[in-house]
């Protein structure tokens, strides 16, 4: 049986807001969410804030890059470098935790996530 | 349909059992269920001191509850198996679940031996074996002042290691034996280990028999059998173990007399579908009371429920550890001594080193030995032993180490055998770790870690690994090239000139145009401080999202997501104004003040969107960013020097000032210190600084390349008796040179470590132009110097840029109710984190 989800988007900020090729976080019914204006790309993502790591809410201040051949995009925690997938929000420094990943569209100059 | 396997007990071994068994049964052909005793997953026992010193639970869990569930495993926590029914193959627990089961593995450990001792009920007297017991131990010894531990074993000396942690004005060790570590080390070896922990502040008593604990509810004394009393108000029991073998025994499985379950070499029990494994467990008559056995227990019985052929030999017990500190090692035959071997022995007692090795009569091979207070031979030795290496002529090189020098210690690694042991504790060999070097290309540390799981145990056979990784490579003929990450082929240096010659002034650009993918978390601050190191315009401007949080909030971060400030303090003068601004903002802003180590004022806890504001009224009140926050000049300590130390000869703090003006806000490689000391007697510590200015009666002394930090190193002299005019112009050829050749965050020591030559070369470049460099070193830095300016001041007064010091973009007034804090000391710290 395939569960259906309702998404439903929520006004985070304007595109300006988010610096180009970096994150800014916004706050949205009540969560922290890091968003990442990946403009090497022409990409926008978004995860949760907090650092599963220590438990900081830090990942919006992390750089993003890219690995590996697949050119997986990736956040580093500016705390211990851990880094995790923009795409599924798994580690990729090799510890068992993940972080949630959010569903991100730009419309009219507005940044919205999907929650 | 699928078999069901019950684990009893979820401990460390418990939990490798599981790891190695989900590893093995790719079909997943296995329903998994786990019982705990305790509330939480199985965590690392062999480490539990470390709770005392910093470590939380969560550091020493070996998996979260979320990998048995995501592996399929049923884990149930603070529920103990109480039954077991082998008529109907189903266990029983504590709160009454019922579980069948096709195979049970009873893992469920040991607990501590308490002997009859009247008075051990009494509050204050503690077993040393669980978190839960730490917890109890830490809350009384607030109060405690006095504590003792019966047992002067391996465990009793890690116990005694915990009250040291906990505070505790006395701490003593009872043992009943002659000596300490009876079952791992000799006579003499016990003795070397005995005054070296006395001279840490334990107090040791030797053959003392406990005969009662004394107290009105509380332990007061213990009272021993020679009629002496000790008064303590905290004791720790840590004699020795027992095996939990109480439901094997209600089962009726067969147990040993003095406890143990008996298992077969397939470590089967009396009922071939229950297996034991761990310190529970009684193989050819004893029980392994290390972690590495129980590791290869879970080895085995994980391989035969899933088919394969599998053994447990008679397991070899050389253990390495560190004892308060100490390195304590035993390894083969530790004991044997002639006329069936002959002895070697090495002491040392100033330094606190004993060591011992044992070699066959013919003089042939390692037969086994001891270490005391210096260890670092253990894995060679062991393997040696092992591997029936033969010896060399002079044996005792093996027992001292590698006296010429470092090369003969690493072609001892590619001596030995394919078979050879490096990680014990995993059971990972040198023909399977080269194997992932040469074959796989695995040539990383944490590369190797993750495909061999080698190091991920005790972490002791790291520094052989990266041996192995280094000079397997070698042997490849590879040739290492430190480029700088999968985005750049090329090296810092490379970079630096092409990234000159080209002119190009943003990350993309560099990237563009030599580089490949999106860049990182290593080549974006690189490149970044590449291109302030070259044209030192606002890091800001064009790059912000290519810095380091710390550069890019131009601010240190701390524990709990806000940042601290540094002011710039040049020489560390400062006037009685200013002092009075920094105690204002400081205390507008709710932030903790401290003294730095360079002479400087640094104020914690500022949220992000209130940097700007604090950064305002500073400016306004005429600082400077101190950049604490960037690999960059940090701070120029100064003695007072000659204008009113009655010994200076020269005025230490006009140059100090003068000479962190100059080079303020200079990027480079890593971080820069330096000072200035007014005399020889060298009260600014300049000599332990990137560059350090001493005065002599002439002029100045310029040393270069020191360094506090992780590895320590003197500064060496580069010129003597100079002026201030040759001494910065040394100093600016010797930054720019440092600049333009080290490799990202290396400091100027481990630079000049690496550089062929060492210091007399680096004073050929610098002294006589060797290189035909300096005119233009000279150019480059006066430009960096007059294109500086004051980062602060810029994000002040620019709106733009203010805009980014947000927590949230949405809502930018608001603090990260995240950011936590805690009172101390009638200041704030950061709330610990988890």
């Amino acid at each position: 049986m395939i569960a259906e989800q309702t998404i439903t988007w929520h006004v985070a900020c304007s595109v300006e807001d988010i610096p180009e090729n970096g994150g800014a976080c916004a706050l949205i019914e009540n969560e922290q969410i890091a968003i990442y204006n990946f403009t090497r790309r022409g990409e926008w993502y978004a995860t949760q804030n907090l650092c599963p790591h220590r438990q900081q809410m830090a990942l919006s201040r992390g750089m993003i890059g890219s690995t590996g051949i697949e050119n997986e995009p990736k956040v580093a925690c500016p705390f211990h470098k851990k880094t995790f997938s923009l795409k599924s929000g798994e580690c990729l420094s090799g510890d068992e935790y993940s972080i949630k990943t959010y569903l991100v569209k730009v419309e009219n100059g507005q940044v919205f996530i999907g929650m | 349909m699928k078999k069901k396997i019950v684990v009893v007990g979820n401990g460390m071994v418990g939990y490798k059992f599981c790891e190695k068994l989900i590893s093995k049964d790719v079909s997943k052909s296995f329903d998994l269920v786990v019982f705990g005793e305790e509330s939480r997953p199985a965590y690392d026992r062999v480490h539990l001191s470390e709770y005392f010193a910093g470590k939380t639970a969560e550091d020493l869990t070996m998996a979260p509850s979320s990998w048995y569930k995501e592996n399929g495993i049923t884990l149930y926590l603070s529920d103990p198996v109480v039954d077991i029914n082998r008529e109907e193959k189903t266990v029983r627990s504590h709160h009454g679940i019922v579980e069948n089961y096709d195979y049970l593995v009873l893992a469920t450990g040991s607990a501590a031996f308490v002997p009859p001792i009247p008075g051990v009920e009494k509050d204050g007297v503690f077993v040393y074996r669980t978190i839960e017991d730490l917890d109890l131990m830490q809350s009384h010894a607030k109060k405690a002042k006095k504590g003792a531990v019966i047992g002067g074993g391996l465990l009793g000396l890690e116990a005694a290691k915990a009250l040291l942690d906990l505070g505790l004005e006395e701490t003593h060790v009872i043992e009943f034996a002659p000596r300490l570590m009876p079952r791992q080390i000799d006579e003499a070896g016990s003795k070397t280990l005995q005054s070296k922990l006395e001279a840490l502040g334990l107090q040791i008593h030797l053959s003392k028999n406990t005969q009662e604990i004394i107290g009105n509810g509380v332990i007061e004394s213990m009272k021993f059998a020679d009629g002496s009393v000790l008064e303590v108000d905290m004791l720790v029991i840590s004699a020795g173990i027992k095996p939990r073998d109480e439901v094997a025994k209600i089962a009726g499985l067969e147990v040993g007399t003095r406890g143990g379950i008996i298992v077969n070499d397939k470590l089967q029990t009396s009922d071939p579908n229950i297996f034991a494994i761990g310190e529970c467990a009684l193989a050819h008559q004893m029980i392994y009371g290390l972690v590495a056995p129980g590791y290869e227990m879970a080895e085995v019985v994980a391989t035969s429920i899933v088919g394969g052929e599998k053994e447990f030999k008679p397991f070899d017990m050389s253990t390495k550890l560190k004892l308060i500190g100490i390195d304590v090692a035993s390894f083969g035959d530790a004991f044997i001594q002639e006329p069936n071997a002959q002895t070697i022995v090495f002491e040392n007692t100033a330094k606190g080193i004993y060591k011992r090795i044992n070699i066959s009569n013919d003089g042939k091979c390692l037969l086994g030995g001891v270490l005391v207070g210096d260890a670092e031979q253990y894995n060679m030795l062991l393997q040696n032993t092992k591997n029936k290496v033969l010896l060399p002529a002079d044996p005792e090189d093996l027992m001292l180490g590698a006296r010429g020098g470092a090369e003969q210690a690493s072609s001892g690694v590619m001596a030995l055998p394919d078979e050879a042991l490096i990680c014990s504790c995993e059971a990972v060999t040198k023909g399977s770790i080269c194997h992932e070097i040469i074959e796989n290309k695995v040539t990383t540390l944490d590369g190797i870690k993750k495909c061999t799981k080698a190091g991920t145990g005790c972490g002791g056979c790291v520094p052989m690994v990266k041996d192995l990784i280094n000079e397997t490579m070698k042997s490849q003929g590879v040739f290492v090239r430190n480029i700088l990450c999968e985005h750049f082929d090329y090296t810092r240096q490379e970079l630096f000139d092409l990234v000159k010659i080209k002119g190009y002034k943003t990350y993309d650009d560099v990237l563009d145009h030599l580089g490949k993918g999106d860049g990182c978390e290593v080549c974006k601050p690189a490149v970044a401080s590449i291109i302030a190191s070259l044209w030192n315009e606002m890091i800001l401007e064009k790059n912000a999202t290519v810095q380091d949080s710390n550069d890019r909030f131009l601010a240190n971060i701390q524990k709990n997501g806000t940042y601290s400030v540094v002011p710039r303090i040049p020489g560390g003068e400062i006037t009685p104004e200013k002092l009075i601004v920094i105690g204002q903002v400081a205390q507008k802003y709710n932030l903790y003040t401290k003294i730095t180590g360079g002479q400087r004022i640094d104020l914690f806890g500022a949220h992000v969107s209130d940097l700007p504001d604090i950064w305002e009224e500073l400016v306004n009140a005429g600082f400077e960013s101190g950049h604490a926050y960037g690999k960059s000049l940090r701070t120029v300590k100064s003695c007072v020097g000659s204008t009113w130390c009655r010994f200076g000869v020269q005025d230490a703090v006009s140059f100090a000032i003068e000479v962190e003006e100059r080079y303020r806000g200079l990027r480079s490689p890593h971080k820069l210190k330096s000072a200035v000391s007014g005399c020889t007697r060298e009260c600014a510590e300049a000599q332990s600084k990137d560059f350090g200015i001493i005065a002599t009666e002439k002029g100045w002394n310029l040393y270069v390349c020191g360094n506090g930090g992780v590895k320590p190193r003197h500064a060496e002299l580069l010129a003597t008796d100079i002026d201030s005019e040759t001494c910065l112009k040394y100093i600016d050829r010797f930054l720019m040179f440092y600049i333009k050749t080290a490799e990202p965050l290396t400091r100027t020591a481990p630079w000049l470590d690496k550089m062929e030559g060492g210091i007399n070369y680096l004073k050929s470049v610098i002294i006589d132009d060797a290189l035909g460099m300096n005119a233009q070193f000279e150019q480059e830095m006066q430009f960096l110097v007059e294109a500086y300016k004051c980062e602060w001041k810029e994000v002040v007064t620019n709106p733009e840029l203010r805009k980014r010091f947000t927590h949230f973009v949405n809502a930018p007034k608001m603090k990260d109710p995240y950011a936590k804090f805690e009172p101390m000391r009638e200041q704030i710290k950061a709330a610990e984190w988890k």
